[in-house]
């Protein structure tokens, strides 16, 4: 081999291992699940059986009880994103001992989610402490059942997942403010305009890439991460009964618990079409937002 | 006359300015609060008796100890689960750092065909949610008894967490001065030569960030610890949690005991690298 072929190879060398990793852990995966969705898989393979996984899933009550929590789910990330801004809006303006204040509502972020979901779990319990200062304010009637009723479990989900990703709200808005321009904001302020109106004509016009970012993120997120959160609540089996199923939940059921991957394949390719279908908001998302910081 | 007016208007705005910076202040004591209130029971039930914490949910420990803290350790094998969560954590970052510095050198640094295609790819697995790829990787790793051993986890966990990591290093490969490699070329240095010595000294700020965002998310993670490493040696800590939690449901207390335990250390890590973790979280959080 000649010096100049050896020199041309060098770069496919050294992308060599990430070709090979992302091939095993990505590439490998996202075909086999194509595969094995139009299968009866027993074990490690199986005959083909044309769309008959499609039909049953599709056929399935549980199936979309499963879409229908997650879709329910997304409605906390409006609460997400009014508590980020909020917040991110105070920490930016540097008001007296904004920077311990930071290292506290970064805090959520920190602790995993089922470190969290244990804790808040007991918190939320019926005769537990949350209740207990509810009924201390006399505000019986929303001393709920809030893990073991079914009516209810899910926005105890929610509220876990509002308090908690909005840690990340916080943390991303907040490094979009530190880059702006200070000084369009220092003229409004000599003109006198108060603080609704630099939030509102100033500060929010400059950060609309951002929050579409966060918002797609957090689709993403609660569509197809939520595992860990419901995982504890709903002790193991998206419970009570059936009310904090999820189509994560659903896959894990079909592979782990009832060992029908062809099953489980199925409902992954819908759920990685989903996924794709959200990539390309998210990249504009993220090229505004680069281009805003710019 | 207008003087006294602008003086009245000067003092209103000033008392405004007051009432404003109560208000936010209230604000922040608020979401402080809230941030903190799960920390704070944890670490106060943890200290109390099952007898104490019947009669008492929300108070502080009226005599607190640590007897909790004793049973859950020599009861549970949280030190393992916690050992097992290290190991997976090391493994896989370091796998992951060295593939991706790798790989974002070339893509930053050299000329081939591929290298955007190869980028974007790359790139966009970051939208991919892992609970996608179990299905075919379990199904592969039964076939090759590779459930339930730490390299096939490590694996696996280095795989999710690259494609952030050659993004976010590329991008900043892409910020060192031309001149500095080329210089280095002229004196006949080899390009392993330079990432080592020149590239990665640089990309210091670069590397914590993904040092921090990437063992947060092994550490953290759930879905791929129950499904991938079921037996009961190779448990990790959250896995453990969840279990641990649902075998001493009625004990409150010892409960808590377990988490304080668990949070510990990300906590400890958070509090002494406070600096790091924020610059860390705020660069992770863009991707």
């Amino acid at each position: 081999m000649t010096a100049l072929q050896s020199q041309k190879l060098k770069p496919y060398l050294y992308v060599l291992p990430l070709i090979l990793l992302l091939a095993f852990v990505f590439g490998y995966p996202l075909l086999r699940i194509f595969e094995f969705s139009f299968k009866l898989v027993r074990g490690i393979d199986g005959p083909w059986i044309g769309l008959r996984n499609y039909e049953l899933i599709l056929g399935q009550s549980l199936f979309w009880e499963s879409v229908l929590h997650n879709i329910q789910l997304l409605l906390a990330i409006p609460a997400m994103v009014v508590i980020s801004l909020l917040i991110s809006i105070l920490l930016y303006e540097r008001i007296t001992g904004w920077k311990l204040y930071r290292i506290i509502v970064f805090v959520p972020f920190v602790l995993a989610i089922p470190i969290i979901a244990v804790v808040m779990k007991r918190m939320f319990q019926f005769s537990g402490p949350v209740n207990e200062v509810l009924r201390w304010l006399s505000l019986d009637f929303l001393a709920l059942d809030w893990i073991g009723s079914s009516d209810v479990a899910l926005w105890t989900v929610m509220i876990l997942i509002v308090w908690r990703e909005s840690a990340l709200g916080i943390i991303l808005f907040l490094a979009r403010l530190l880059s702006l321009d200070e000084s369009m904001l220092e003229a409004a302020r000599l003109e006198g305009a108060n603080w609704w109106q630099r939030v509102w004509h100033i500060i929010l016009p400059q950060m609309r890439g951002v929050i579409e970012f966060y918002v797609v993120v957090s689709v993403i997120t609660i569509l197809a991460a939520v595992f860990s959160y419901v995982y504890v609540v709903g002790g193991g089996r998206g419970g009570p009964g059936t009310a904090t199923m999820v189509i994560e939940f659903y896959i894990f059921n079909a592979l782990i618990r009832t060992s029908l991957p062809g099953i489980a394949a199925a409902a992954s390719v819908l759920l990685f079409l989903v996924s794709v279908l959200l990539i390309f908001p998210m990249f504009r998302a993220r090229r505004r937002v680069r281009e805003e910081e710019a | 006359m207008s003087e006294i007016a602008t003086q009245d208007r000067r003092r209103r705005a000033r008392a405004q300015t007051a009432l404003g910076d109560a208000l936010k202040q209230g604000v922040l004591l608020i979401a402080s609060f809230v941030a903190l209130v799960p920390t704070f029971y944890m670490i106060m039930t943890a200290l109390k008796s099952e007898e104490e914490y019947a009669i008492d949910k929300l108070g502080l420990p009226d005599a607190p100890i640590l007897d909790n803290f004793r049973a859950v350790l020599v009861d549970s094998p949280f030190l393992a689960w916690m050992l097992n969560s290290f190991i997976l954590v090391v493994g896989s970052v370091a796998l992951s750092i060295v593939v991706s510095c790798l790989a974002a050198y070339a893509i930053a640094r050299m000329e081939f065909k591929g290298r955007e295609t190869l980028l974007a790819l790359s790139t966009s697995l970051m939208a991919v949610p892992p609970v996608v790829m179990i299905v075919p990787l379990f199904v592969l790793y039964t076939q090759l008894d590779l459930i339930s051993t730490y390299q096939g986890a490590i694996i696996i966990y280095a795989g999710l967490i690259t494609p952030f990591s050659v993004y976010l290093l590329t991008t900043f490969f892409r910020t060192v001065p031309k001149e500095l490699f080329e210089s280095a070329k002229l004196d006949g240095a080899g390009d392993l030569l330079i990432l080592w010595k020149i590239v990665l000294p640089l990309s210091l700020p670069a590397l914590v960030t993904l040092v921090v965002v990437n063992s947060l998310y092994v550490w953290n993670d759930l879905l791929i610890a129950i499904i991938f490493l079921q037996e009961d040696a190779k448990r990790t800590l959250m896995a453990g949690i969840s279990v641990f939690q649902g075998r001493y449901n009625n004990q409150v207390p010892l409960t808590m005991a377990g988490m304080v335990i668990a949070s510990a250390p990300m906590f400890i890590l958070y509090i002494a690298f406070q600096k790091h973790f924020i610059r860390g979280l705020m660069a992770g959080a863009i991707k």
